[in-house]
């Protein structure tokens, strides 16, 4: 008997490794960032396989939802808890990592010995017959789910709705302290003052001085020096602030000269 | 192509999801594993609807995705209301789910 290689089997050689390869790589990789990817790589060689199978229609639903909408969501998550947090390799349970792949072996061996040992040898019927009774694969799916179906279709539907209220209702945050009102401001604002000496008015301004007014300029005291408060702890904290003493130096040199060719002229 | 081969690797990831399950400490990872194991029953179902020559195993795996996004989208806000009160997603940290 000649061997006959098809494409579904080419197809299937090829993306069926690569899907174990990203399970491996879901449960090896420490970072959840380089898991997740090799999970899409899963979805996506699970896609082809459907196609491999004659089910079109989920080999797009698959990329579309699964690899579009559901790895793309765990991805946001990830990095919303934190992209570069590894998983800790300390070992809570004694041996749990060794045990936990003798079981896995042990569900392997139940599962391919036990249930598929009464399968071998099935030849495939196809489904060119169930395709072709709707005209199509797509045309064929849409007469079970909106017929036979249509019960869990409609159920279906409830659900996602529930679902989408409830990630609604887990992603409000409630206060755990009521908002303070301005009475409430005002009262902390003068008692601050009155233990602390605290200023209770507003901040003073930034320097205007003749060839600076940005906000990096600070404001001088009528001694000459510089009011801390005048400019942005950030600016301070990054070192942008103009040196308003020495502008204000060069200021008072040209009053100065100004103030001697006064005089000059008086005399 | 005979679906044996189909159902072995429907197996293989199956497992690989159960161990991960079992090995990971990361919430999130965990969870991932959950959805590579219903993507390999949906494997062996889409397998399945070709040897019997049915299209209801294709209309199972459908009804299995819609269940899935919906369990992802409840699943994910609960690691994240999780995450807001203890700042990890390790399932280690989350021994009791009120601070």
């Amino acid at each position: 008997m000649i061997p006959l290689i098809t494409g579904a089997e080419i197809t299937f050689w090829i993306a069926g490794p690569l899907a174990v390869l990203g399970g491996i790589g879901l449960i090896a990789f420490r970072k959840a960032v380089y898991a997740a990817l090799s999970m899409a790589l899963t979805m996506i060689n699970i896609a082809v396989l459907y196609a491999s199978l004659d089910a079109m229609f989920l080999t797009f639903v698959q990329i579309i939802v699964y690899t579009g909408a559901i790895m793309m969501l765990f991805l946001f998550v990830l990095m919303l808890v934190g992209v570069d947090t590894p998983d800790s390799l300390v070992e809570t349970l004694r041996g749990q990592r060794v045990a936990a792949t003798l079981a896995g072996i042990g569900i392997l061996g139940l599962i391919i010995f036990g249930i598929g040992g009464a399968l071998t040898g099935v030849a495939p019927v196809g489904l060119e017959q169930a395709n072709a009774q709707y005209g199509g694969n797509i045309e064929g799916l849409s007469a079970l789910i909106f017929n036979r179906y249509v019960f869990a279709f409609e159920l279906t539907s409830a659900l996602l709705i529930t679902a989408a209220v409830g990630a609604m209702v887990l992603g409000q945050r409630s206060r755990v302290h009521s908002r303070p009102t301005q009475k409430e401001l005002s009262q902390e604002r003068l008692r601050a003052y009155a233990e602390e000496g605290a200023h209770p008015g507003s901040l003073p301004n930034s320097g205007v001085l003749a060839r600076h007014n940005s906000i990096a300029t600070p404001g001088l005291l009528p001694d000459g020096t510089v009011s801390e408060h005048s400019v942005s702890e950030t600016l301070a904290a990054r070192g942008v602030i103009v040196d308003a003493p020495a502008l204000s130096r060069a200021t008072a040199q040209v009053f100065e000269s100004v103030d001697s060719t006064i005089g000059e002229e008086d005399e | 192509m005979s679906p044996d081969y189909y159902l072995i690797l429907a197996a293989i990831l199956f497992t690989l999801g159960t161990v991960g399950v079992m090995v990971r400490r990361n919430a999130l990872v965990a969870f991932m594993s959950i959805e590579l194991m219903l993507n390999a029953a949906n494997l062996a179902m889409v397998a399945f609807s070709l040897a019997r020559g049915g299209l209801d195993g294709q209309v199972a795996t459908f009804f299995v995705m819609v269940v899935a996004a919906a369990e992802v989208v409840i699943g994910l806000s609960i690691i994240i209301v999780i995450y807001r009160t203890r700042r990890s997603t390790s399932m280690d940290a989350a021994s009791l789910l009120k601070l």
